[in-house]
């Protein structure tokens, strides 16, 4: 937060996640006959899904991912056949002190396995879920947008040399140089009201608030994309499938997007998945410290926003949502540590 | 290398006025009315009228923008009328050079303000600086040799946890539990250096490491992948063969190598820290520059927002400078040019 600070590079570099190059297995095979050894190649994809399998932190990682995926992608539907109930409130179970939810762990119960929230006696379970829904799509579309602009900036600026180049790279140097939390924060006071305006909806309404938070996110977010990419092209682009379609005549776009984009989905997956948690906590923050979305809305940040009142008298209130961010990035954190491993043809098993 | 420095000067000076243009255009030429953002309940034409005029806002944006810079060499009036100046000076606040602006909600030029923060928010970036590197780079080393080992899964597991943990939920879990409810540590409450280094330690520390912690954790993954990198190197062996103390080839051979790029990385870190610790300073209530900021969004304070971000920048740019000329310094092989 954001503390953003997965800014840290990798040690082998952006060039060091390219595409696993094949590579000749040298197992022996018992059914060959007089012992000779018999050598099988493998491609690309063949290398990866086997370390992948054979790596079970980042299987459970990938696991966790997906099921969180889904979840909050089937949210709302749960939610419609009254599986969740994030709305509904519970008078009943909130008459202790200060409306403190009765009971073990903030009111876990059977059918509160999460508890409830303190004052209206809501499923912080299904609070929780909604909420994951909301900040997911946010973290979502903003590495959407990062990796889309990144990898046309980067290509361009890659591809193209010379004086775009250098414009483009100074043009991410100076985004860089900009404190990108400062100005999550503080670009709120311009922009919110105009996105409101544009949207045709009043400013104090969920969706300006999670376009502003997906523009600005994923704006500060693209350089990362963009100098790997750059990088990458800076070598692709001296390749002799690039030269052969360009003495046939091949057109730019046809190039950047035919010829040059599926060398770099390996870059792009890896640092997609690493930037996303990135953006996750970054939502959590915001609502943490009360400028993301608005409590009325579920968000996980709008939530946590809520718990902080309750450390003290509702520990279990305050330690669920914060678990759940936590678990959330982790997963697809060691899910991108995985990928890059697995991705990486420089990586001896570490 | 003289050169270079001075060429690298210049093109810090360019990118800071950039950075000031760009934040000027962003907060007082958008299609929001930047006055009618001053006063939120308490907006009557008037005092909107009124706030215009005293803030400048009145004047065209390419004229504000050369007023600021004027402003950091020589005094301000608030507002600029030399008419009223004369009819009634009482009337007229003027901002001392440097002037980074006047915030009409604190009636208060925004340089003080910022000069109030700074020392607050370097106080919980050097403590964080300084946990962070002495823990992270040592763990990165030990795990680093002992690769494979469980001390190394052990390490590389609490820095992927560490990694993970939100901050803002560790800065909670350290003030209302270790602070407030178990009361092993007194609860942070920023006691300046002067008044005595133990004290001023002692009440930067939670908030430090609630900062630290983030930055220690991925700092103990680039150790170790950096170390494993150099102590690959033939040169390492050649030392080796040369029968040259493990002790020493670790310290004068490994970690010189491996320490270059963890301190290009330690160096741009730091200089994004001053930005304001934000989450830090809003969970202890530190003053610091993130506080401040916090303060000035939700009262949509511009000029203090302007310049929070012009500062911000400003260190980031400089850590820059800072890290390529030291890169040379450090790294015998790097030859400026």
């Amino acid at each position: 937060m954001t503390n953003a600070p997965g800014q840290v590079e990798p040690p082998s570099g952006p060039s060091g996640v390219g595409a696993a190059v094949a590579e000749v297995d040298t197992t022996v095979d018992s059914a060959a006959v007089d012992g000779a050894v018999a050598i099988k190649g493998r491609s690309p994809w063949e290398i990866v899904r086997r370390r992948l399998r054979q790596d079970r932190v980042t299987m459970v990682a990938f696991g966790a991912s997906v099921f969180f995926v889904v979840l909050a992608a089937i949210a709302p539907l749960l939610a419609k056949v009254g599986i969740l109930n994030p709305d509904q409130t519970h008078p009943e179970l909130v008459q202790g002190l200060g409306s403190m939810p009765e009971g073990f762990m903030g009111g876990v119960s059977a059918s509160h396995w999460l508890g409830v929230e303190p004052g209206t006696g809501r499923d912080l379970l299904s609070r929780i879920i909604t909420g994951m829904t909301t900040s997911l799509t946010v973290a979502l579309l903003a590495t959407i947008f990062s990796v889309v602009v990144g990898t046309i900036i980067g290509i361009i600026s890659g591809f193209a040399g010379g004086r775009i180049d250098w414009l483009l790279s100074r043009f991410m140097d100076l985004v860089l140089s900009f404190p990108s939390t400062l100005m999550l924060l503080s670009l709120q006071a311009v922009l919110v009201d105009r996105i409101a305006s544009l949207m045709g909806q009043p400013s104090s309404a969920p969706p300006p608030k999670i376009a502003f938070m997906v523009l600005v996110l994923g704006f500060f977010g693209f350089p990362f994309f963009a100098r790997i990419i750059r990088g990458q092209v800076l070598s692709l682009r001296e390749r002799e499938f690039v030269e052969a379609a360009r003495s046939l005549g091949a057109r730019r776009g046809r190039i950047y997007f035919k010829e040059l984009l599926p060398h770099l989905w390996a870059p792009l997956l890896v640092y997609t998945t690493l930037v996303l948690p990135a953006n996750i906590s970054a939502e959590a923050a915001l609502g943490f410290l009360g400028v993301g979305l608005n409590p009325p809305t579920a968000s996980l940040g709008a939530i946590l926003n809520d718990t902080v009142a309750y450390a003290l008298p509702d520990p279990a209130y305050f330690f669920f949502p914060g678990v759940t961010v936590f678990l959330l990035v982790l997963s697809f954190n060691l899910l991108g540590d995985g990928l890059r491993d697995a991705l990486d043809p420089k990586a001896g098993r570490q | 290398m003289f050169f270079y420095i001075i060429r690298r000067l210049v093109s810090v000076v360019v990118m800071l006025f950039i950075i000031s243009m760009t934040t000027f255009l962003v907060f007082f030429a958008s299609p929001v009315d930047p006055a009618s953002l001053t006063c939120a309940k308490n907006c009557t034409p008037q005092v909107i009228e009124g706030n215009r005029k005293l803030l400048g806002f009145d004047k065209p944006i390419t004229v504000q923008y050369a007023n600021f810079v004027k402003g950091l060499f020589v005094a301000r009036d608030f507002p600029d009328d030399p008419e009223q100046k004369a009819r009634a000076p009482q009337t007229i606040f003027t901002c001392e050079a440097p002037c980074l602006g006047y915030s009409q909600r604190q009636a208060k030029s925004v340089t003080e303000i910022i000069k109030d923060g700074l020392p607050i928010t370097a106080s919980i970036a050097l403590g964080a600086f300084i946990l962070w590197i002495t823990s992270g780079v040592f763990l990165g080393i030990i795990a680093a040799l002992n690769r494979g080992r469980w001390i190394d899964r052990l390490l590389v597991g609490i820095s992927l946890v560490g990694y993970s943990l939100p901050s803002f939920f560790i800065g909670q879990l350290l003030l209302v539990f270790v602070a407030i409810k178990w009361q092993l540590w007194p609860i942070p409450n920023f006691v300046p250096p002067s008044e005595g280094l133990g004290l001023w330690a002692q009440s930067i520390m939670l908030p430090s490491v609630t900062l630290a912690a983030i930055f220690g954790a991925s700092y103990v993954r680039l150790t170790r992948a950096y170390m494993l990198e150099t102590m690959a190197e033939d040169y390492i062996r050649t030392a080796r063969a040369k029968g040259v103390k493990e002790s020493v080839v670790v310290r004068r051979h490994g970690l010189r190598a491996a320490l270059t790029p963890i301190v290009t990385a330690a160096g741009l870190d730091l200089g994004g820290l001053l930005g304001g610790a934000i989450i830090s300073e809003q969970v202890f209530s530190f003053r610091g520059l993130g506080w401040t900021s916090i303060q000035a969004i939700t009262n949509t304070d511009l000029p203090v927002i302007v310049a929070v971000v012009v500062v911000a920048s400003f260190f980031i740019v400089v850590a820059n400078l800072v890290v390529d000329v030291l890169y040379g310094v450090i790294d015998p092989r790097v030859r400026m040019s």
